[in-house]
């Protein structure tokens, strides 16, 4: 009697708790995606900063001339005259997935543009994101935790950053396919269910359509094999969680045109194909072990040990050797770097050069993660009590993405996810010994609960807040799957059930203790919540194309990319050139719609360093170069002026140092005066006569009668000077942006030198003295 | 992105061309003479009637005359400027070196005399235009070996020059026999212009001296370094005459006998009215003037111009050339026109066949590469307007589709997984079944 009203009463429980969890999981959705918003209310419905320009540019093209030509679209606007193979050298992923909300929504009459389909795809996906983390969680330390990380993962700010409203990049989609793959390897891991294997796969498959970083998945998953074979855990559900997804995982992932026969050639894959053997050799040796006899085997394992040693040790020789005759070893220079941290400053300035690839700094830890930081061991300490194959999974995963974000900035938002998987399990954890211990100590209370106690016991391997101890009681009546594994577990637990329920009396803490530390906890969190506000509101808003400032009299909007941008739209040919620093090629091409010479697409390094060449060189080098490749105009960002410091003279010294690398005659030393850059008085006479410095500078005394540089903080050394080969065409209205037209040839070429001004000698001697420096040539 | 793939035609020079030469009359053309005085319009009377002869409306000014203007609210009034005023130190009206400078530069031809004792003004000129005359303003050119011989034996200042450039375009057809007649001053030439070209040289013992004075110091122009008559032709093909002397065009020269020191050779007539008319005609572009039109191409089979080529296509190249005769547009003859298919460095460079009608035509295959290319013709020979033509393409690598479906040398490869499949298939059902 007792017994079935008990249950009937926990059924109610839980359906509550499973009503309670789905609408906080979608307000977790709905906070997901509104606290991106702030850069939509704050500025406006526009695309951020500088690759989501080239993806809204894609999306644009697809859905005009659909999938197919997006598949064979040679893009003639970029990488003058060289083209870019789109099709084949773009992560379709994020593409494909706003090209089809976009598609249905049309579909449905419902009349969006392609722009802000674009600008609203990234706050949605965040949402999904969340729910795959409540997923994942849930199946490593059940639906408390799971609860808990979804929220702290909505609110991250490392993830905030790539994410909000406009920013329309590949890691918006990316994030939520990783965790999802991630999740489905714990299910399938969790079940030994072939449908998730697949299904696993199939996310795999949208991860690697999105991101390069689906080589972390395709490293990470056998990691966590190897470590189960190593640890004594294989089973066949590891077998059918693994097998599948490397088999099909690998079958589709050559699918996609960038990917190709990378997804077998490269060493990054290498790795899952050298588990795949182990797992099937260790799959063998267990099949064996339980045909023979204890003895047959030991004989067996004899034999089979020394002639299968010899036979690896040949394999791998040969596979060694097959890498190291590939002059990376086999490494694209992006791996190579974040294994070896001080790679790409030693050989490819060009991935240096790029602020998002430099490591981060110590507050930026605090910054982007925030408590998250320190709740981490927690997390790691209660993942292993129990350890399971899903939280040796979770483990793995902190251990190595903080490997890898210490070496890139920008790879803390692969960080992000499993730093708030960890919180939640640690923060869940801990509320739940404290409300556990308010619980027993309550009066009045410690009978019931030392009997709902008692029922949980078996469970102990779950997280125990209020709903998760009415899911976790119906294990046996779901007959599901995933419970399979933890029934075996069970019945240890089940008859020393009087023993730990003792120690779960001594487990309890006073009661002050637990109220305050409760209290302590929720301001953490209060904390946490206020400064993801903050970062969504302040820091990670901004869309960095349109610009303000707050001073004393008031808000100050610097627009001037666009109206750069929109100059060049109209008043400039169709097919005219436009050359500037690789940073603004994406914006060119898709606001200004003119054909560039380098994009952010870095794929072509000496074509860069063409570009860098002439940025550094005087004036008539320079504008040999541009006419070699048929520029028209040069575009220059300058910050002097209004003091916006990421302008072109800040990131002159990589122009030089790239440049540098492929044209030795253009030497680092040169533009430095005593090791130190300025652009003073001080400063070297290379420096003062280099192209940009010129484009940068050209009329700039005009302003103040200073030629003060609010960036600099200095007078800048050389004041008036006149261009002979460029013209200035148009400067926006805060000098960000300028924009200089090449000159042509002069018509005539003069005589001598007769009392006349001293530019004749450079133009008489034009034709005879060219090519000479033009790489080109 | 149609508009992407659209190319445009991009003919650098002939817009430029439209200016001082315009196709549409380029028989009715004005001519500016500018003279230091109104006698000089008779005593050269047989030059300026040859011109009108020619169908050009000459109009002559005083040099210092106050009117005097080249253009009037932004239009030229004239094709092309004589200067005939070497004293003149400057001019009246709005005219000045720079607007003479923007004459040339916006497409206008010049003729311009100097002699000895040349103002400063028309030094700066011909400086400015890639001619340097004697800075010593007594000297002349006088040359000991190859003077005109005269009744009297003078200074040896008037010499007689057979030394012409062999250029059947900027001189005719018909060779100069007869020297000709030169009085004036020398100049020089920097070797690295290209665009200036010596029509008439000195001889090699001919040097640049006041011919009153001893000479105490070596003479600064000497031997081949001296030119007499100089062209220029200018990057917009506007076309300059410069010569060292303005009796050269007199009435006086252009009939006077001829016989050169030395040389037992009389002529009754000097060759001067020949080489003057002759010059005169290729200034004015009544020779050499090229023009290229109708630059089309398209894939072998087909008639229209594709938007983008794919690499391995066929496809074929035309231009066609003509040449100005004087009154109508010629077929232009040569062998040696080629066309580059241009992607920072040529990927094919090919001569043009020709029918002889004016069209030049070639056929090739597009290189393995894709890119943007340009379909460049960079015509430059001497005396002809330099034809300078590129056109855009843009060439795409094969499309998904295009590559073949099965290749014979991967049949291994299809047996294997195949073979693997129906393996597999039988070996389930055989698990499966076999209780």
């Amino acid at each position: 009697m007792a017994a079935s009203e008990t249950s009937s009463e926990t059924t109610l429980r839980h359906a509550f708790g499973n009503v309670l969890s789905f609408f906080i999981l979608l307000l977790i959705g709905v906070l997901a995606f509104s606290i991106r918003l702030f850069s939509v209310i704050k500025y406006e419905s526009v695309i951020h900063e500088f690759d989501p320009y080239f993806n809204y540019r894609v999306t644009q093209f697809l859905t005009k001339n659909g999938i197919y030509d997006f598949w064979n679209w040679f893009d003639d606007r970029t990488w003058y005259p060289l083209g870019r193979v789109i099709g084949g050298t773009v992560y379709p992923g994020l593409t494909l997935t706003a090209g089809t909300i976009w598609w249905i929504l049309n579909s449905l009459n419902i009349p969006l543009s392609v722009e802000t389909v674009c600008v609203f795809t990234a706050p949605v996906f965040s949402a999904l994101a969340s729910w795959a983390t409540y997923l994942l969680t849930k199946e490593v330390k059940g639906a408390g935790a799971g609860l808990t990380a979804a929220v702290l993962l909505a609110m991250v700010p490392s993830y905030i950053s790539r994410s909000v409203a406009g920013s329309y990049d590949n890691e918006a989609v990316a994030i939520f396919a990783l965790i999802f793959t991630f999740y489905l390897y714990i299910k399938t891991l969790n079940t030994g269910s072939l449908f998730y294997a697949t299904l696993n796969a199939i996310a795999y498959f949208y991860m690697v359509c999105s991101w390069g970083g689906y080589t972390f998945i395709i490293n990470l998953i056998p990691m966590h094999v190897l470590l189960c074979i190593v640890t004594g855990r294989y089973s066949s559900r590891l077998y059918i969680a693994y097998a599948p997804l490397v088999v099909l995982g690998t079958l589709l992932a050559s699918l996609v045109p960038v990917v190709g026969f990378n997804a077998v050639m490269t060493s990054e894959h290498f790795a899952s194909f050298l588990v795949f053997i182990i797992i099937h050799v260790v799959a063998l040796v267990y099949y064996i072990k339980g045909v023979l006899s204890p003895r047959m085997f030991k004989v067996a394992v004899t034999l089979v040990l020394s002639v299968g040693l010899v036979v690896c040790f040949a394999a791998i020789a040969v596979l060694v050797a097959l890498v190291a005759s590939s002059p990376t070893k086999g490494w694209s220079g992006r791996s190579l770097s974040l294994l070896d941290p001080t790679y790409a400053s030693k050989y490819i300035p060009i991935i240096a050069s790029v602020s998002e690839h430099q490591p981060p700094t110590w507050p930026s830890y605090f910054m982007d993660i925030n408590v998250l930081a320190f709740l981490v061991p927690a997390g790691i300490i209660a993942c292993f009590s129990p350890l399971s194959d899903a939280s040796s999974f979770v483990i793995l995963y902190i251990v190595t993405s903080v490997y890898f974000s210490g070496v890139m900035v920008r790879l803390m938002l692969v960080l992000a996810p499993a730093a708030c998987i960890l919180s939640g399990i640690a923060l869940s954890e801990a509320f739940e010994v404290f409300t556990r211990s308010i619980k027993f100590q309550l009066p009045g209370a410690s009978i019931n609960s030392q009997v709902s106690a008692g029922d949980n016991i078996s469970d102990s391997t779950m997280a125990h807040n209020d709903m998760a101890k009415t899911d976790k009681s119906e294990d046996t009546l779901k007959e599901r799957p995933s419970r399979k594994n933890r029934r075996k577990e069970k019945e240890p637990v089940e008859q020393p059930s009087i023993r730990s329920r003792i120690e779960k009396r001594l487990l309890v803490l006073p009661l002050e203790a637990s109220i305050l530390a409760i209290l302590l906890l929720v301001f953490l969190g209060a904390f946490y919540v206020v400064h993801c506000v903050w970062a969504a509101a302040e820091a990670y808003s901004a869309p960095s194309i349109v610009l303000t400032s707050q001073s004393h009299d008031g808000l100050h909007v610097f627009d001037d990319f666009r109206e750069a941008y929109a100059w060049l739209s109209h008043n400039t040919e169709v097919d005219d050139k436009v050359a500037s620093w690789w940073d603004y090629g994406y914006q060119t091409t898709a606001m200004a719609n003119r054909t560039v010479i380098v994009d952010n697409n870095t794929w072509n390094n000496t074509h860069i360093a063409t570009v860098g060449t002439a940025m550094s060189s005087p004036e008539k080098a320079a504008w040999e170069i541009f006419n070699s490749l048929d520029v028209k105009y040069v575009l220059v960002v300058f910050g002097g002026l209004v003091g916006y410091p990421s302008d072109d003279i800040n990131k002159f010294l990589w122009m030089v140092r790239i440049g540098g690398g492929v044209f030795p005659h253009i030497k680092e030393p040169d533009y430095l005066r005593d090791g130190q850059y300025r652009i003073d008085s001080e400063a070297t006479p290379t420096m003062l006569n280099c192209l940009m410095y010129k484009l940068s500078y050209y009329r700039f005394v005009d302003t103040d009668g200073k030629a003060f540089d609010r960036v600099r903080r200095t007078e800048i050394g050389k004041k008036y000077f006149k261009l002979t080969h460029f013209e200035e065409v148009f400067t926006t209205h805060h000098w960000m942006v300028r924009i200089y037209k090449l000159k042509p040839q002069k018509n005539r070429i003069r005589g001598k030198i007769k009392k006349s001004k001293s530019k004749s000698s450079s133009t008489s001697t034009k034709r005879s003295g060219a090519r000479k420096k033009n790489p080109w040539h | 992105m149609r508009s992407i793939c659209t190319f445009i035609t991009v003919l650098t020079v002939l817009p430029l061309l439209c200016h001082s030469f315009s196709n549409e009359n380029p028989t009715d053309r004005r001519l500016l003479v500018l003279l230091d005085d109104f006698s000089i319009k008779s005593s050269h009377s047989i030059f300026f009637l040859s011109l009108q002869s020619r169908g050009f409306h000459l109009d002559f000014k005083l040099s210092d005359d106050p009117k005097l203007t080249l253009q009037r609210y932004g239009q030229y009034l004239y094709d092309g400027l004589i200067l005939f005023s070497p004293i003149s130190d400057s001019f009246g009206g709005s005219l000045n070196l720079g607007a003479v400078l923007d004459f040339v530069d916006s497409g206008g031809d010049l003729i311009l005399a100097a002699d000895a004792s040349a103002s400063d003004l028309v030094r700066n000129i011909a400086t400015e235009l890639g001619v340097d005359f004697d800075e010593d303003p007594s000297a002349m050119i006088i040359d000991h070996t190859s003077y005109a011989v005269s009744e009297t034996e003078g200074d040896h200042s008037l010499i007689a020059s057979d030394d012409f450039i062999q250029s059947d375009v900027i001189l005719g057809k018909t060779k100069i026999e007869a020297p000709v007649l030169f009085k004036g001053i020398a100049h020089s030439l920097n070797p690295a212009n290209s665009l200036v070209v010596k029509v008439l040289s000195a001889s090699p013992s001919a040097y640049s001296f006041n011919p009153n004075s001893k000479l105490s110091q070596p003479p600064s122009l000497t031997g081949s370094a001296v030119s007499l008559v100089s062209v220029v032709q200018a990057r917009n093909n506007a076309r300059i005459l410069i010569s060292g002397s303005i009796d050269m065009f007199s009435n006086r020269f252009f009939t006077s006998a001829v016989q050169k020191a030395g040389s037992t050779n009389k002529y009754k007539k000097s060759g001067n009215q020949q080489f003057v008319t002759e010059l005169s005609k290729w200034v004015f572009h009544e020779r050499g003037h090229l023009r290229a039109v109708n630059v089309r191409h398209h894939k072998i089979g087909e008639n229209d111009e594709p938007a983008i080529y794919r690499i391995k296509d066929d496809l074929v190249f035309s231009v066609e050339i003509y040449e100005w005769s004087g009154k109508s547009w010629e077929p232009y003859m040569a062998n040696d026109v080629q066309v580059e298919f241009y992607m920072m460095s040529p990927y094919v460079l090919k001569t043009l066949a020709t029918d002889q009608k004016g069209l030049y035509y070639t056929s090739f295959k597009v290189p393995d590469v894709y890119g943007v290319f340009q379909f460049k013709v960079d015509y430059h020979r001497l005396g002809y307007t330099s034809l300078s033509l590129s056109k855009q393409i843009p060439v795409r690598p094969f499309r998904h589709n295009e590559y073949e479906r099965f290749i014979t040398t991967a049949f291994p490869y299809y047996g294997a997984s195949f073979t693997t499949m129906a393996g597999f298939f039988i070996f389930s059902f055989i698990f499966l079944y076999n209780k």
